[in-house]
Protein backbone atom coordinates (compact mmCIF):
# COMPACT_ATOMS: atom_id res chain seq x y z
CA UNK A 1 0.00 0.00 0.00
CA UNK A 2 1.26 3.43 -1.13
CA UNK A 3 1.76 5.31 2.20
CA UNK A 4 0.03 8.72 2.23
CA UNK A 5 2.30 11.73 1.53
CA UNK A 6 1.03 14.36 4.00
CA UNK A 7 3.44 17.74 2.97
CA UNK A 8 5.52 19.35 5.54
CA UNK A 9 4.62 23.19 6.05
CA UNK A 10 6.50 25.64 7.75
CA UNK A 11 4.16 28.23 8.97
CA UNK A 12 5.39 32.25 9.54
CA UNK A 13 2.35 34.12 10.92
CA UNK A 14 1.81 37.11 12.60
CA UNK A 15 1.43 37.34 16.19
CA UNK A 16 -1.60 39.79 15.51
CA UNK A 17 -3.63 38.13 13.15
CA UNK A 18 -2.83 34.82 11.64
CA UNK A 19 -1.41 33.34 14.61
CA UNK A 20 -4.39 34.67 16.40
CA UNK A 21 -6.47 33.23 13.51
CA UNK A 22 -4.99 29.59 13.89
CA UNK A 23 -5.81 29.81 17.79
CA UNK A 24 -9.48 30.43 16.77
CA UNK A 25 -9.73 27.75 14.71
CA UNK A 26 -8.51 25.65 17.57
CA UNK A 27 -10.65 26.81 20.13
CA UNK A 28 -13.73 26.66 17.57
CA UNK A 29 -12.00 22.89 17.45
CA UNK A 30 -12.31 23.26 13.59
CA UNK A 31 -10.42 20.20 11.63
CA UNK A 32 -7.69 20.96 9.30
CA UNK A 33 -4.75 18.40 8.60
CA UNK A 34 -2.14 17.94 10.49
CA UNK A 35 0.85 19.38 8.03
CA UNK A 36 1.33 22.92 9.35
CA UNK A 37 4.02 23.52 11.74
CA UNK A 38 3.66 27.45 13.30
CA UNK A 39 6.44 29.56 14.10
CA UNK A 40 5.07 32.87 15.37
CA UNK A 41 6.92 36.05 14.37
CA UNK A 42 5.65 39.71 15.45
CA UNK A 43 4.50 40.83 12.21
CA UNK A 44 4.81 39.08 8.37
CA UNK A 45 7.29 42.18 7.74
CA UNK A 46 9.62 40.44 9.92
CA UNK A 47 10.24 37.52 7.61
CA UNK A 48 13.19 37.91 5.60
CA UNK A 49 12.87 35.96 1.78
CA UNK A 50 15.81 34.07 3.61
CA UNK A 51 13.93 32.40 6.55
CA UNK A 52 11.66 31.51 3.39
CA UNK A 53 14.83 29.63 1.50
CA UNK A 54 16.24 28.14 4.19
CA UNK A 55 13.17 26.30 5.12
CA UNK A 56 12.80 25.00 1.79
CA UNK A 57 16.33 24.42 0.92
CA UNK A 58 16.31 22.02 4.54
CA UNK A 59 12.96 19.90 2.74
CA UNK A 60 9.66 21.97 3.53
CA UNK A 61 7.37 21.29 1.06
CA UNK A 62 5.62 24.42 1.11
CA UNK A 63 6.13 28.16 3.33
CA UNK A 64 3.14 30.09 4.27
CA UNK A 65 3.33 33.49 5.53
CA UNK A 66 0.48 34.80 6.88
CA UNK A 67 -0.36 38.38 7.93
CA UNK A 68 -3.15 41.15 8.74
CA UNK A 69 -4.89 42.08 5.71
CA UNK A 70 -4.06 45.23 4.27
CA UNK A 71 -5.23 48.41 5.81
CA UNK A 72 -5.17 46.13 8.87
CA UNK A 73 -1.40 45.63 10.45
CA UNK A 74 -0.58 46.12 14.08
CA UNK A 75 2.82 47.87 12.75
CA UNK A 76 0.69 49.80 10.18
CA UNK A 77 1.93 49.01 6.99
CA UNK A 78 4.79 46.57 6.99
CA UNK A 79 2.17 43.43 5.66
CA UNK A 80 2.66 45.29 3.00
CA UNK A 81 6.55 45.40 2.89
CA UNK A 82 5.85 41.55 3.56
CA UNK A 83 3.90 41.33 0.23
CA UNK A 84 6.55 42.89 -1.72
CA UNK A 85 9.47 40.59 -0.25
CA UNK A 86 7.60 37.96 -0.97
CA UNK A 87 6.72 38.79 -4.81
CA UNK A 88 10.68 39.37 -5.25
CA UNK A 89 11.45 35.51 -3.63
CA UNK A 90 8.43 34.35 -6.42
CA UNK A 91 9.79 36.15 -9.07
CA UNK A 92 13.45 34.90 -7.97
CA UNK A 93 12.18 31.05 -7.76
CA UNK A 94 10.05 31.61 -11.27
CA UNK A 95 13.60 33.11 -13.42
CA UNK A 96 15.68 30.39 -11.87
CA UNK A 97 12.34 27.40 -13.02
CA UNK A 98 11.89 26.84 -8.60
CA UNK A 99 8.85 25.89 -7.70
CA UNK A 100 7.44 29.58 -6.24
CA UNK A 101 3.83 27.41 -5.63
CA UNK A 102 5.67 25.95 -2.60
CA UNK A 103 5.74 29.58 -1.37
CA UNK A 104 2.08 30.97 0.01
CA UNK A 105 0.92 34.53 1.18
CA UNK A 106 -2.47 35.03 2.89
CA UNK A 107 -4.02 37.29 5.08
CA UNK A 108 -5.49 35.87 7.93
CA UNK A 109 -7.38 38.36 10.35
CA UNK A 110 -7.99 36.90 14.27
CA UNK A 111 -11.24 36.43 13.51
CA UNK A 112 -11.13 34.16 10.92
CA UNK A 113 -10.58 30.83 12.11
CA UNK A 114 -12.38 29.47 9.02
CA UNK A 115 -10.24 31.12 7.03
CA UNK A 116 -7.79 29.70 8.49
CA UNK A 117 -8.35 26.26 8.38
CA UNK A 118 -9.58 26.87 4.31
CA UNK A 119 -6.27 28.28 3.74
CA UNK A 120 -4.00 25.16 5.23
CA UNK A 121 -6.85 22.81 3.73
CA UNK A 122 -6.72 23.79 0.24
CA UNK A 123 -2.16 24.60 0.52
CA UNK A 124 -2.38 21.23 1.85
CA UNK A 125 -4.07 19.41 -1.50
CA UNK A 126 -1.80 21.92 -3.70
CA UNK A 127 1.26 20.03 -2.01
CA UNK A 128 0.41 16.93 -2.07
CA UNK A 129 -0.56 17.26 -5.60
CA UNK A 130 2.74 18.70 -6.41
CA UNK A 131 4.73 15.62 -4.41
CA UNK A 132 7.58 16.26 -1.64
CA UNK A 133 10.03 19.19 -2.39
CA UNK A 134 12.59 17.55 -4.12
CA UNK A 135 15.44 19.75 -2.04
CA UNK A 136 14.41 16.43 0.45
CA UNK A 137 16.27 14.25 -1.44
CA UNK A 138 18.99 16.47 -2.51
CA UNK A 139 22.66 16.27 -1.07
CA UNK A 140 24.53 18.52 -2.61
CA UNK A 141 23.17 21.75 -1.30
CA UNK B 1 19.77 70.84 -27.00
CA UNK B 2 22.14 69.43 -24.25
CA UNK B 3 25.26 71.64 -23.89
CA UNK B 4 28.74 70.16 -25.85
CA UNK B 5 32.18 70.77 -25.52
CA UNK B 6 34.22 69.92 -28.11
CA UNK B 7 37.88 69.37 -27.87
CA UNK B 8 40.59 68.64 -30.40
CA UNK B 9 42.53 66.29 -28.34
CA UNK B 10 41.97 62.28 -28.01
CA UNK B 11 39.38 61.47 -25.82
CA UNK B 12 41.09 60.10 -23.01
CA UNK B 13 43.89 63.23 -23.44
CA UNK B 14 40.59 65.26 -23.27
CA UNK B 15 39.73 64.03 -20.20
CA UNK B 16 42.69 63.93 -18.83
CA UNK B 17 43.64 67.21 -19.53
CA UNK B 18 39.78 68.45 -18.21
CA UNK B 19 41.14 66.93 -14.52
CA UNK B 20 44.01 68.67 -15.04
CA UNK B 21 42.28 72.10 -15.73
CA UNK B 22 39.81 71.07 -12.30
CA UNK B 23 42.76 70.34 -9.95
CA UNK B 24 44.82 73.06 -11.03
CA UNK B 25 42.00 75.79 -10.75
CA UNK B 26 41.07 74.42 -7.36
CA UNK B 27 37.23 73.76 -8.51
CA UNK B 28 38.02 70.00 -7.52
CA UNK B 29 40.27 69.43 -4.51
CA UNK B 30 40.23 65.18 -5.67
CA UNK B 31 40.19 63.10 -8.77
CA UNK B 32 39.26 59.54 -9.27
CA UNK B 33 40.22 57.91 -11.79
CA UNK B 34 42.03 54.56 -12.94
CA UNK B 35 45.75 55.24 -13.30
CA UNK B 36 48.13 52.67 -14.77
CA UNK B 37 50.42 50.55 -12.66
CA UNK B 38 52.30 49.35 -15.12
CA UNK B 39 53.05 48.47 -18.58
CA UNK B 40 51.85 45.11 -18.52
CA UNK B 41 48.19 46.36 -18.86
CA UNK B 42 47.21 46.70 -15.04
CA UNK B 43 45.77 49.67 -13.67
CA UNK B 44 44.03 50.58 -10.03
CA UNK B 45 42.11 53.36 -9.31
CA UNK B 46 43.87 56.28 -7.84
CA UNK B 47 42.41 59.33 -6.28
CA UNK B 48 44.82 62.45 -6.96
CA UNK B 49 45.40 65.89 -5.57
CA UNK B 50 48.13 66.80 -7.12
CA UNK B 51 47.92 67.39 -11.45
CA UNK B 52 51.54 66.02 -12.09
CA UNK B 53 49.90 62.86 -10.44
CA UNK B 54 47.43 62.92 -13.41
CA UNK B 55 50.25 61.80 -16.09
CA UNK B 56 49.55 58.45 -15.57
CA UNK B 57 46.15 58.67 -15.43
CA UNK B 58 44.31 56.43 -17.89
CA UNK B 59 40.76 57.41 -16.77
CA UNK B 60 38.76 55.15 -20.06
CA UNK B 61 40.83 52.30 -19.92
CA UNK B 62 38.34 49.25 -20.78
CA UNK B 63 38.89 47.30 -17.47
CA UNK B 64 37.15 47.67 -13.95
CA UNK B 65 39.98 46.65 -11.23
CA UNK B 66 37.07 47.57 -9.04
CA UNK B 67 33.79 48.57 -9.02
CA UNK B 68 34.64 52.27 -8.15
CA UNK B 69 30.89 52.50 -6.54
CA UNK B 70 32.58 50.77 -3.63
CA UNK B 71 35.21 52.69 -3.47
CA UNK B 72 33.38 55.82 -3.25
CA UNK B 73 31.30 54.44 -0.84
CA UNK B 74 33.90 54.25 1.46
CA UNK B 75 35.11 57.36 0.78
CA UNK B 76 31.39 58.54 1.53
CA UNK B 77 30.28 56.36 3.79
CA UNK B 78 30.81 58.15 7.39
CA UNK B 79 30.19 61.57 5.99
CA UNK B 80 30.38 63.69 2.68
CA UNK B 81 33.39 64.38 0.98
CA UNK B 82 34.08 67.79 2.86
CA UNK B 83 35.96 68.81 -0.93
CA UNK B 84 34.72 68.44 -4.02
CA UNK B 85 35.76 65.34 -5.92
CA UNK B 86 35.55 64.85 -9.28
CA UNK B 87 34.98 60.82 -10.53
CA UNK B 88 35.23 58.89 -13.79
CA UNK B 89 33.33 56.17 -14.03
CA UNK B 90 31.43 53.72 -15.95
CA UNK B 91 27.64 53.69 -16.34
CA UNK B 92 26.90 50.37 -14.01
CA UNK B 93 29.29 52.22 -11.38
CA UNK B 94 27.83 55.62 -11.36
CA UNK B 95 24.45 53.28 -11.12
CA UNK B 96 25.99 51.02 -8.28
CA UNK B 97 26.85 54.04 -6.14
CA UNK B 98 23.07 55.66 -6.88
CA UNK B 99 21.67 52.93 -4.99
CA UNK B 100 24.19 52.95 -2.51
CA UNK B 101 23.69 56.18 -1.83
CA UNK B 102 19.82 55.82 -1.56
CA UNK B 103 21.12 52.82 0.67
CA UNK B 104 22.89 55.45 3.42
CA UNK B 105 26.00 54.05 2.12
CA UNK B 106 27.82 57.02 0.59
CA UNK B 107 27.05 60.51 -0.12
CA UNK B 108 26.58 62.10 -3.72
CA UNK B 109 26.99 65.83 -1.87
CA UNK B 110 30.23 67.30 -3.53
CA UNK B 111 30.59 64.89 -6.37
CA UNK B 112 31.63 65.64 -9.94
CA UNK B 113 30.64 62.58 -11.82
CA UNK B 114 32.39 62.02 -15.42
CA UNK B 115 31.15 58.59 -17.10
CA UNK B 116 30.95 57.69 -20.80
CA UNK B 117 29.04 56.35 -23.54
CA UNK B 118 30.74 52.89 -22.39
CA UNK B 119 31.66 50.06 -24.65
CA UNK B 120 32.13 47.47 -22.34
CA UNK B 121 35.72 46.25 -20.18
CA UNK B 122 37.67 43.19 -20.72
CA UNK B 123 37.67 40.65 -17.99
CA UNK B 124 39.94 40.95 -14.86
CA UNK B 125 42.37 37.90 -16.36
CA UNK B 126 43.29 39.92 -19.19
CA UNK B 127 44.47 42.11 -17.02
CA UNK B 128 48.02 41.79 -16.51
CA UNK B 129 49.11 39.76 -19.63
CA UNK B 130 49.32 42.78 -22.33
CA UNK B 131 46.44 41.22 -24.06
CA UNK B 132 44.73 44.72 -23.26
CA UNK B 133 47.33 46.98 -25.12
CA UNK B 134 47.65 44.75 -27.99
CA UNK B 135 43.31 44.56 -28.16
CA UNK B 136 43.16 48.46 -27.56
CA UNK B 137 43.22 49.86 -31.17
CA UNK B 138 40.78 47.13 -32.25
CA UNK B 139 38.56 48.51 -29.13
CA UNK B 140 38.27 51.97 -30.09
CA UNK B 141 37.57 51.09 -33.69
CA UNK B 142 34.94 48.77 -32.98
CA UNK B 143 33.14 50.69 -30.76
CA UNK B 144 33.46 54.24 -33.19
CA UNK B 145 31.43 52.04 -35.57
CA UNK B 146 29.31 51.16 -33.10
CA UNK B 147 29.93 47.47 -33.10
CA UNK B 148 30.82 45.84 -29.77
CA UNK B 149 34.31 45.38 -29.44
CA UNK B 150 35.07 41.43 -29.33
CA UNK B 151 36.88 39.62 -26.34
CA UNK B 152 35.16 42.13 -23.81
CA UNK B 153 33.01 40.33 -21.20
CA UNK B 154 29.60 38.81 -21.94
CA UNK B 155 27.72 40.90 -19.49
CA UNK B 156 29.52 44.03 -21.24
CA UNK B 157 28.57 42.81 -24.72
CA UNK B 158 24.93 41.95 -23.21
CA UNK B 159 24.90 45.81 -21.53
CA UNK B 160 21.99 47.68 -22.81
CA UNK B 161 22.93 50.47 -20.08
CA UNK B 162 25.57 51.99 -21.65
CA UNK B 163 24.22 55.25 -21.86
CA UNK B 164 25.08 56.80 -18.04
CA UNK B 165 21.88 58.44 -16.06
CA UNK B 166 23.12 60.38 -13.84
CA UNK B 167 26.46 61.40 -15.02
CA UNK B 168 26.88 65.42 -14.55
CA UNK B 169 29.74 65.06 -17.89
CA UNK B 170 29.40 62.39 -20.40
CA UNK B 171 32.28 61.52 -22.85
CA UNK B 172 31.02 60.37 -25.70
CA UNK B 173 33.09 57.37 -27.19
CA UNK B 174 30.35 54.48 -28.67
CA UNK B 175 29.97 56.21 -32.55
CA UNK B 176 33.21 58.35 -32.06
CA UNK B 177 35.64 57.06 -35.04
CA UNK B 178 38.36 59.57 -34.00
CA UNK B 179 38.58 59.25 -30.54
CA UNK B 180 42.38 58.93 -30.84
CA UNK B 181 41.97 62.65 -32.25
CA UNK B 182 38.81 64.67 -30.59
CA UNK B 183 36.19 63.95 -28.27
CA UNK B 184 32.54 65.71 -27.13
CA UNK B 185 31.96 66.11 -23.24
CA UNK B 186 28.47 66.67 -22.72
CA UNK B 187 27.61 68.75 -20.01
CA UNK B 188 24.30 67.44 -18.69
CA UNK B 189 23.82 69.52 -15.66
CA UNK B 190 24.50 73.50 -14.08
CA UNK B 191 27.11 72.42 -12.25
CA UNK B 192 29.10 70.80 -15.03
CA UNK B 193 28.83 73.77 -17.32
CA UNK B 194 30.17 76.00 -14.04
CA UNK B 195 33.25 73.72 -13.31
CA UNK B 196 34.22 73.36 -17.35
CA UNK B 197 34.13 77.29 -18.04
CA UNK B 198 37.34 78.57 -18.99
CA UNK B 199 38.51 75.36 -20.15
CA UNK B 200 40.02 74.88 -23.56
CA UNK B 201 37.54 73.69 -26.62
CA UNK B 202 34.27 75.17 -27.63
CA UNK B 203 30.53 74.94 -26.07
CA UNK B 204 28.05 74.32 -28.59
CA UNK B 205 24.86 72.53 -28.20
CA UNK B 206 24.12 68.85 -29.57
CA UNK B 207 22.57 65.97 -29.05
CA UNK B 208 24.55 62.43 -28.20
CA UNK B 209 22.36 60.45 -29.92
CA UNK B 210 23.73 58.76 -33.14
CA UNK B 211 23.14 56.13 -35.63
CA UNK B 212 26.00 54.49 -34.30
CA UNK B 213 24.77 54.84 -30.73
CA UNK B 214 21.68 52.89 -31.80
CA UNK B 215 23.21 50.60 -33.57
CA UNK B 216 25.18 49.77 -30.78
CA UNK B 217 21.83 49.31 -28.91
CA UNK B 218 20.44 47.36 -31.26
CA UNK B 219 23.58 45.01 -31.16
CA UNK B 220 23.41 44.77 -27.02
CA UNK B 221 19.78 44.00 -27.34
CA UNK B 222 20.51 41.17 -29.73
CA UNK B 223 23.44 39.75 -27.32
CA UNK B 224 21.52 40.14 -24.22
CA UNK B 225 19.08 38.10 -25.53
CA UNK B 226 21.30 35.72 -26.75
CA UNK B 227 23.53 35.42 -23.48
CA UNK B 228 20.39 34.91 -21.51
CA UNK B 229 18.98 31.97 -23.02
CA UNK B 230 22.38 30.43 -23.32
CA UNK B 231 23.09 30.65 -19.61
CA UNK B 232 19.92 28.98 -18.19
CA UNK B 233 19.36 27.99 -14.89
CA UNK B 234 16.70 24.95 -14.94
CA UNK B 235 15.09 24.06 -11.20
CA UNK B 236 17.00 22.38 -8.07
CA UNK B 237 19.25 20.16 -10.73
CA UNK B 238 20.58 23.18 -12.75
CA UNK B 239 21.01 25.67 -10.02
CA UNK B 240 23.20 22.54 -8.61
CA UNK B 241 24.74 22.31 -11.80
CA UNK B 242 25.62 25.69 -11.61
CA UNK B 243 26.71 26.66 -8.67
CA UNK B 244 27.63 23.11 -7.42
CA UNK B 245 31.64 24.25 -8.59
CA UNK B 246 31.74 27.31 -6.09
CA UNK B 247 34.46 26.99 -4.12
CA UNK B 248 32.79 29.22 -1.06
CA UNK B 249 35.73 31.76 -1.37
CA UNK B 250 32.56 34.89 -1.40
CA UNK B 251 34.50 36.71 -3.81
CA UNK B 252 31.62 37.88 -5.72
CA UNK B 253 30.05 39.03 -2.54
CA UNK B 254 33.34 40.98 -1.60
CA UNK B 255 33.75 42.37 -4.77
CA UNK B 256 29.80 43.44 -5.40
CA UNK B 257 28.60 46.67 -4.81
CA UNK B 258 25.61 45.65 -3.79
CA UNK B 259 26.63 43.65 -1.40
CA UNK B 260 27.82 46.11 1.41
CA UNK B 261 26.13 44.21 4.89
CA UNK B 262 29.51 45.04 7.26
CA UNK B 263 28.51 41.56 8.66
CA UNK B 264 27.15 39.32 6.64
CA UNK B 265 24.56 36.96 7.01
CA UNK B 266 25.87 34.23 5.02
CA UNK B 267 29.32 34.23 6.75
CA UNK B 268 27.48 34.79 10.30
CA UNK B 269 27.37 31.96 13.39
CA UNK B 270 23.35 32.07 12.00
CA UNK B 271 24.45 29.91 8.81
CA UNK B 272 27.16 27.69 10.42
CA UNK B 273 26.02 24.16 10.94
CA UNK B 274 27.18 22.66 14.54
CA UNK B 275 27.03 18.79 14.86
CA UNK B 276 23.48 18.42 15.56
CA UNK B 277 22.70 20.36 12.09
CA UNK B 278 24.87 17.89 10.60
CA UNK B 279 22.83 15.31 12.41
CA UNK B 280 19.45 16.09 11.70
CA UNK B 281 20.24 17.12 7.95
CA UNK B 282 22.15 13.78 7.72
CA UNK B 283 19.19 11.65 8.82
CA UNK B 284 17.01 12.86 6.43
CA UNK B 285 18.76 12.56 3.47
CA UNK B 286 22.02 10.07 4.02
CA UNK B 287 24.52 12.27 2.65
CA UNK B 288 25.28 16.37 2.73
CA UNK B 289 27.66 18.30 0.98
CA UNK B 290 30.77 19.68 3.42
CA UNK B 291 30.55 22.36 3.61
CA UNK B 292 26.81 22.81 2.79
CA UNK B 293 24.64 26.35 2.52
CA UNK B 294 26.00 26.34 -1.18
CA UNK B 295 22.72 26.93 -3.01
CA UNK B 296 21.51 28.72 0.12
CA UNK B 297 24.12 31.21 -0.04
CA UNK B 298 23.80 32.09 -3.98
CA UNK B 299 19.72 32.04 -3.68
CA UNK B 300 20.11 34.45 -0.63
CA UNK B 301 22.30 36.67 -2.27
CA UNK B 302 20.02 36.85 -4.95
CA UNK B 303 17.18 37.73 -2.86
CA UNK B 304 19.37 40.59 -1.24
CA UNK B 305 20.64 42.40 -4.22
CA UNK B 306 18.43 41.36 -6.65
CA UNK B 307 16.48 44.96 -7.03
CA UNK B 308 19.57 46.64 -6.55
CA UNK B 309 22.47 44.57 -9.09
CA UNK B 310 23.23 46.75 -12.01
CA UNK B 311 24.89 44.01 -13.70
CA UNK B 312 28.44 45.47 -13.59
CA UNK B 313 30.05 41.87 -13.69
CA UNK B 314 32.22 41.99 -11.24
CA UNK B 315 31.14 38.78 -9.60
CA UNK B 316 31.98 36.88 -12.83
CA UNK B 317 35.43 38.72 -13.51
CA UNK B 318 36.80 37.21 -9.81
CA UNK B 319 34.93 33.63 -10.11
CA UNK B 320 37.66 31.11 -9.70
CA UNK B 321 35.10 28.33 -10.90
CA UNK B 322 34.13 30.38 -13.94
CA UNK B 323 30.30 30.37 -12.55
CA UNK B 324 28.49 32.82 -14.94
CA UNK B 325 27.29 34.27 -11.64
CA UNK B 326 26.77 38.05 -13.10
CA UNK B 327 24.92 36.65 -15.83
CA UNK B 328 22.55 34.34 -13.82
CA UNK B 329 22.29 37.69 -11.52
CA UNK B 330 21.71 39.70 -14.23
CA UNK B 331 18.82 38.21 -15.98
CA UNK B 332 17.08 37.41 -12.23
CA UNK B 333 17.53 41.00 -11.42
CA UNK B 334 15.93 42.10 -14.44
CA UNK B 335 12.93 40.40 -13.65
CA UNK B 336 12.67 41.15 -10.38
CA UNK B 337 12.90 45.43 -10.69
CA UNK B 338 10.62 44.61 -13.82
CA UNK B 339 7.76 44.06 -11.24
CA UNK B 340 8.39 46.91 -9.22
CA UNK B 341 9.07 49.01 -12.47
CA UNK B 342 11.82 49.96 -11.15
CA UNK B 343 15.85 50.40 -12.83
CA UNK B 344 18.50 50.55 -10.26
CA UNK B 345 20.40 53.19 -10.07
CA UNK B 346 18.59 55.05 -12.75
CA UNK B 347 17.02 57.70 -10.54
CA UNK B 348 18.46 58.95 -7.45
CA UNK B 349 14.86 60.23 -6.26
CA UNK B 350 13.46 56.69 -6.68
CA UNK B 351 13.25 54.87 -3.47
CA UNK B 352 14.58 51.29 -3.44
CA UNK B 353 11.41 49.15 -3.88
CA UNK B 354 11.97 47.33 -0.76
CA UNK B 355 11.50 50.37 1.27
CA UNK B 356 8.19 51.31 -0.07
CA UNK B 357 4.88 49.59 -1.64
CA UNK B 358 1.81 50.77 -2.84
CA UNK B 359 -1.33 49.94 -1.35
CA UNK B 360 -2.74 48.46 -4.23
CA UNK B 361 -0.39 46.17 -6.11
CA UNK B 362 0.89 42.50 -6.52
CA UNK B 363 -2.50 41.13 -5.66
CA UNK B 364 -1.93 37.98 -7.80
CA UNK B 365 0.47 36.92 -4.79
CA UNK B 366 -2.13 37.17 -2.19
CA UNK B 367 -3.92 33.77 -2.17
Amino acid sequence: MDEHFTPNIVGFLCNWCSYTGADLAGTARLQYPPSLKVIRVMCSGRVDPVFILKALLMGADGVLVGGCHPGDCHYQTNNYHARRRVALLKKVFETLGLESERIRLSWISASEGERFKRVNTEFTERLEQKGPNPTKAEVFL
Amino acid sequence: MPKVLKLNKGAEEGVRELLRFLLESGRVKGVLTLSKLNKNGAVAYLLITDPDALEDAVPLFPLMPANAAKLLSHLTLMEPANEPIAAVVRPCELRAFVELAKRSQGSMENMLFVSSTCGGVYPLEMATDGRIAEELAQYWEAIGKGDIASETRPVCKACVHFLPYTADITVSLIGNKNVGKECQLFLNTDKAEQLVAGFAGEVGEGSIESPELNQFHGKSEAEKENLFSEVKVEGLKGLIDTFGRCINCHGCSKVCPICYCKLCFFESEVGEYKATGYDAELRERGGLRVPPGTIFYHLGRLTHVSVSCVGCGMCTDVCPANIPVATIFDKTSQSVQEIFGYLSGKDVTEPVPLTTFEKEELSYVEE
